[in-house]
């Protein structure tokens, strides 16, 4: 073969080659409707809110599978009780059992209230940093998932989570955490917890949005979030948090 | 086959296997080790398809409206911001095949009282009741309907505007007290209640009356007014409508 035919045999393969390549890589790109780099989620808990029923916790469980037993949740609710010599109590509300219990008037209370609590999926998440298969991951929509297949469950995210919000999975064995319903949202519905809140102590919504029940919610009030001191930019704030809450 | 071996000539055959393996581990690569392990964009798209396809449980009260007219009902009374699967539970199935599947009806006492037993760290004002003290057994269906709950007997007196404060009192131990035992109520405070206002106890006489170490009342907590709280009136440090007063 000559050498220009060489030559100019290898240009059209390396130019015809991208050309069909970009369209492949296009077309697998295109899916159903939604535009993951429109949205940007966050969420808002009320904490005056809050009355403790746990309908949220138990929504939870229903919509994600989450298994039954009260040490798995994708997200909880403490009461915290702080009494009046300062000493902190904080509980987690077990559903099951509240439902029967009688009115707990508790003497020596100087405050009280109670905290939902769930993933905070941080704009810096640590438990993405140390998983070493890279099981997990952000979305561009601002979610951190974890690939169940990928998942070897070794737990070093639960233990890296400060805000404890994952838990291994018992019959899976893999990390499992809250993906603010992802399967939900991403088709226009409310996480369950939100929707079942009796009280509207949780807001959910694109934190980008100029008006919605965030954007108001994000306005209207003052705001905290859990551990700032550690960076991690939670997209979860809170209003009416108290000090103590940890 | 020994002989076929013999007559290749040994650097052929030393360059056959690195060939083989070099093509071995190219086809391992491509064909046998799945795409996500390799890509991590791959990776990305097949967990967050995953994440999406997942099975929807609560389908959103919007959804109910189009065939329940107690959604309408429901909308003019207190319950209005709750979700309907806030008490009848996941509906999804429900909502595909109407007449097989229903959705959960909670008729019981401690289905109701999981929101509305006292609780000292729910909300102040939240409709609270003693569930052992407020018509015991009785299942709440038979005065309140879920969806326009309002109390049996339009709230005459005080409590049509001091609502919260008759939630709380019911509660209390200052529930046997009609509010005029400590208010006095002057005729114009029904027609301008910011003109003319109710009085509230000026003195600490008055509360002395019960809670005076002299006083004859029975089983009041009782106190020494000469030495206790200084130059305070009592319900400065003592709220008297609080189920936790001391």
């Amino acid at each position: 073969m000559e050498r220009r035919g060489f030559l100019k045999k290898c240009f059209s393969f390396i130019v015809s080659g991208s050309v069909v390549g970009g369209f492949l890589r296009r077309a697998s790109a295109r899916t159903e409707g939604y535009d993951p780099s429109k949205h940007y989620y966050g969420m808002g808990i009320q904490i005056e809110k809050c009355i403790g029923c746990g309908r949220c916790v138990e929504a939870c469980k229903e919509e994600n599978d989450v298994p039954k037993e009260p040490f798995f949740f994708r997200t909880w609710v403490e009461r915290y009780v702080i009494k009046k010599d300062s000493e902190v109590s904080v509980q987690n509300i077990d559903t099951r059992i509240e439902r029967t219990v009688e009115p707990a008037i508790e003497k020596d209370v100087l405050r009280s209230f109670f905290v939902p609590k769930l993933c905070n999926q941080c704009e810096n998440p640590p438990c993405v940093q140390v998983c070493p298969v890279g099981a997990t991951f952000k979305t561009k929509d601002g979610v951190i998932l974890v690939d169940e297949n990928r998942c070897i469950g070794c737990r070093y995210c639960i233990q890296a989570c400060p805000y404890g919000a994952r838990y291994l999975h018992p019959e899976k064995e893999t990390a499992d955490k809250c993906t603010f319903c992802y399967h939900r949202i991403t088709r226009g519905l409310l996480p369950a917890c939100v929707e079942v809140c009796p009280t509207q102590a949780r807001v959910f919504g694109d934190v980008r949005s100029s008006a919605s029940p965030l954007a108001r919610f994000r306005r209207m009030n003052k705001l905290h979030v859990l551990k700032p001191f550690l960076n991690t930019e939670p997209k979860v704030s809170y209003s009416g948090l108290d000090g103590e809450v940890r | 086959m020994k002989k076929l071996l013999q007559r290749i000539p040994d650097a052929l055959l030393r360059i056959l296997v690195v060939f083989a393996v070099i093509v071995g581990s190219i086809l391992s690569i491509r064909y046998i080790i799945p795409a996500p392990l390799k890509d991590a964009q791959v990776h990305i798209k097949s967990t967050v398809d995953r994440e999406m396809s997942r099975a929807i449980r609560y389908a959103g009260s919007d959804v109910c409206a189009s065939c329940h007219d107690e959604y309408n009902i429901k909308k003019g009374g207190y319950h209005r911001n709750l979700s309907c699967e806030t008490c009848h539970g996941a509906a999804k199935e429900h909502t595909e095949n109407p007449t097989e599947t229903k959705p959960r009806l909670s008729r019981m006492r401690e289905f109701c009282s999981g929101c509305h037993t006292y609780n000292p760290s729910r909300p102040t004002g939240f409709p609270q009741i003693n569930p052992v003290a407020h018509n015991p057994l009785k299942p709440c269906v038979v005065c309140h309907n879920p969806h326009d709950p309002k109390p049996p007997r339009v709230p005459q007196e005080c409590q049509a505007c001091h609502a919260e404060i008759a939630r709380t009192k019911s509660v209390s131990p200052h529930v046997l007290l009609e509010c005029t035992t400590c208010h006095n109520v002057p005729q114009g405070h029904k027609l301008a209640p910011r003109v003319t206002r109710a009085t509230i106890p000026s003195e600490r006489k008055f509360c002395g009356k019960c809670h005076d170490s002299d006083s004859n009342v029975k089983d009041t907590p009782k106190i020494d007014l000469a030495t206790h709280g200084e130059k305070y009136l009592c319900w400065q440090c003592h709220y008297p409508h609080m189920p936790e007063v001391e």
